[in-house]
């Protein structure tokens, strides 16, 4: 205990005899640390806010696109493709196990208009299941029902920003909309659904998908099969989601009489899988993010040495003087290398405190979501001890080595 | 053979340093006792080698060749970190330019001889500092102090240890002779109240002939002692 208080003693000693120069070898520490913290906490926060956009639509489910179509060796875009089928979706509800909604829609563009109040508008057709697959939730009012459904009712549930434009003074429920040729009574509002990676609810009017084959927004196969633009599926549980993609596929390339399963011409997209690309890409931006901030922890690092350095050359008549008295090689060494961590380690508080309080406004202006995280902050810290562990020991050892008459005689 | 009563035995002690691809032999084979309360000087000119005698004597440096027995164990091929027990614990250093870290006061120095020897007790330092005649100066620093009071806030770095041997080299070199006076009356109580044994490495012969005994060194050798 008297050891332990001789020897921070003589550490701070040494770090208070050169304030500046203590404060500036800090500062490389104390940059080093906040810039860690603040670009963790942003790619932390970038990954955050982005999969929650798409884990809006829950883990379980999955889409299916169709595929491109091929005129003479000529690739359309992926989705152009009219291979899709409401028999498509009837045949993977009634053969694929572990699935618990299948939600075929296709959309068309209308120019919606209630009295005075116009604009363009997407009219999605579906069946009822796509409240469920979808996540739609209701703000007034009853999504399509299979009653709807099977009665062509010409009923339209509209989306947020629908209902404020075309109602502006009233409540939308019970009022008609004119979509084309005909009139949609509006039987349900839903909730403001933000951007998500199956886009927004918010400027569509949704319709019985047998109502939207009689506005016209609607071609058939050769077969006189319907077609529709996305078949959205739910599983019972993220776990059947390998199993449901491979007994989709198989049934989809049997269906659309396809052997070579590289030329389907449907495409899955679960949202699981998004969601584990999407980590492994902002897990590796982040890491990238780290790897710039830990750099300039590095650079500090060399400060703290160099200092060290200088400190040792000044002070080997003190540790001279030290010797004589008795300190043995290990107090000499304990003594630098503690002060080298005792700098980085306070730079490193520091910068805690800086880079989150950074964060924190980064954060509050907007421009970047921010997650701080206690891991961070345990590494910053950590890494920055290390630093003091690692630069400090050789001009410790150094210290340490001198022989007590060479070194008294130093002026 | 060891006598029992010995603080310090040397036999045949050499020490040689390289200087480019000669050899430079500072001590030729030093033979040498001091028993336990003795009160030596050691003189000679300069390059004799006196203080490099010392600097074994003190633990500081090893020898070349020969035995070094402190008290009745012998010291010479000890480990670094042994010889610094033993400086720590048993030797008192004073050295003609004091020595003193510039940057803490008097009182820090002194309790700086405390932390290689068992810890700091501050109650003990201030007593030492009294003991020099500082009790009014335990928060000056040294370049605020006169040569001779540094060299007395040495001395009570030195005590507060009670260490067996006192070694002091050249302590009045740069003193005036009043403070050096003083120094050395500080000195000879010690001796004549603690029975310290004591080495003196000194030009002076005054300050030498206030000792028991005085070895004359010279070239690495010792070529006469006058016992007084």
């Amino acid at each position: 205990m008297k050891k332990l208080v001789g020897l921070l003693g003589a550490v701070w000693g040494g770090i208070s005899t050169h304030k500046l120069r203590s404060l500036l070898t800090m500062l490389g520490i104390v940059i080093g640390v906040t810039a860690v913290i603040i670009l963790l906490a942003v790619g932390k926060g970038t990954t955050e806010s982005v999969v929650s956009r798409i884990s809006s639509l829950g883990a379980n489910t999955l889409f299916i696109s169709p595929g491109f179509t091929q005129t003479s060796g000529v690739r359309t875009a992926f989705g152009s493709a009219n291979t899709l089928t409401l028999e498509d979706a009837n045949a993977i509800a009634a053969n694929v196990a572990n699935v618990q909604a299948v939600a075929p829609s296709s959309t068309t563009t209308v120019q919606a208009i209630a009295g005075n109040q116009n604009m363009r508008a997407t009219v999605t057709g579906v069946t009822p299941d796509y409240a469920t697959v979808y996540g739609v939730k209701m703000a007034e009012g009853d999504f399509i029902t299979a009653d709807d459904y099977n009665s062509n009712a010409r009923i339209a549930v509209i989306g947020a920003t629908v209902a404020t434009t075309l109602f502006p003074d009233s409540d939308p429920l019970g009022q008609q909309i004119r979509a084309g040729n005909y009139i949609l009574n509006v039987t349900g509002v839903m909730q403001s659904s933000g951007q998500s990676i199956a886009g927004s609810t918010d400027n569509s009017i949704i319709t019985p998908f047998t109502t939207l084959q009689l506005l016209g927004g609607q071609s058939l196969t050769k077969n006189g099969d319907h077609v529709v633009r996305t078949i959205g599926i739910m599983e019972t549980d993220v776990k059947y989601a390998t199993q449901v993609t491979n007994d989709i596929t198989a049934l989809l390339l049997d269906r659309h009489a396809i052997t070579d399963p590289t030329k389907a011409d449907f495409q899955i997209t679960s949202v699981e899988a998004l969601l584990a690309s999407v980590n492994s890409i902002t897990g590796q931006l982040t890491l990238l993010l780290g790897a710039i901030a830990a750099i300039s922890l590095l650079v500090g690092g060399i400060g703290v040495m160099n200092i060290m350095l200088v400190s040792v050359l000044e002070r080997t008549r003190e540790i001279g003087i030290r010797k004589a008295l008795g300190a043995k090689e290990s107090d000499i060494w304990s003594q630098f290398l503690v002060e080298a961590i005792f700098l980085t380690f306070s730079g490193g508080i520091i910068g805690v405190i800086f880079g989150v309080g950074g964060a924190l406004i980064i954060n509050r202006t907007g421009l970047f979501t921010t997650v701080i995280t206690s891991s961070s902050i345990i590494l910053a810290v950590s890494v920055s001890v290390g630093i003091g562990l690692f630069f400090g020991f050789y001009p410790a050892w150094n210290a340490s080595r001198l022989e007590p008459i060479k070194a008294l005689r130093t002026e | 053979m060891i006598a029992p009563n010995n603080m310090i035995t040397l036999e045949n002690i050499t020490k040689s340093y390289k200087m480019g691809k000669r050899d430079l032999v500072v001590l030729k084979g030093i033979n040498l006792q001091v028993k336990k309360g003795e009160l030596v000087a050691i003189m000679g000119a300069s390059g004799s080698g006196k203080t490099t005698m010392l600097n074994i004597v003190g633990c500081l440096d090893r020898p070349s060749t020969g035995k070094y027995y402190f008290e009745d164990k012998e010291v010479s091929r000890l480990k670094s970190s042994e010889l610094a027990a033993i400086r720590g614990k048993s030797i008192g250093f004073i050295f003609q330019t004091f020595n003193l870290l510039s940057r803490i006061t008097a009182l820090a120095n002194v309790e700086l001889g405390m932390t290689y020897a068992g810890g700091v007790n501050r109650k003990a330092a201030i007593e030492a500092l009294g003991k020099v005649g500082l009790d009014k100066r335990l928060h000056h620093r040294p370049l605020e102090l006169s040569g001779g009071e540094q060299q007395r806030v040495a001395i009570a770095r030195a005590i507060v240890k009670d260490p067996a041997l006192f070694l002091c080299d050249e302590p009045t070199g740069q003193l005036d002779s009043s403070s050096g006076e003083e120094v050395m009356s500080i000195l000879l109580s010690l001796h004549a109240e603690r029975g310290t044994t004591l080495i003196i490495v000194t030009h002076d012969a005054t300050v030498a002939h206030r000792c028991q005994r005085i070895i004359h060194i010279k070239d690495g050798q010792i070529i006469a002692e006058e016992n007084l």
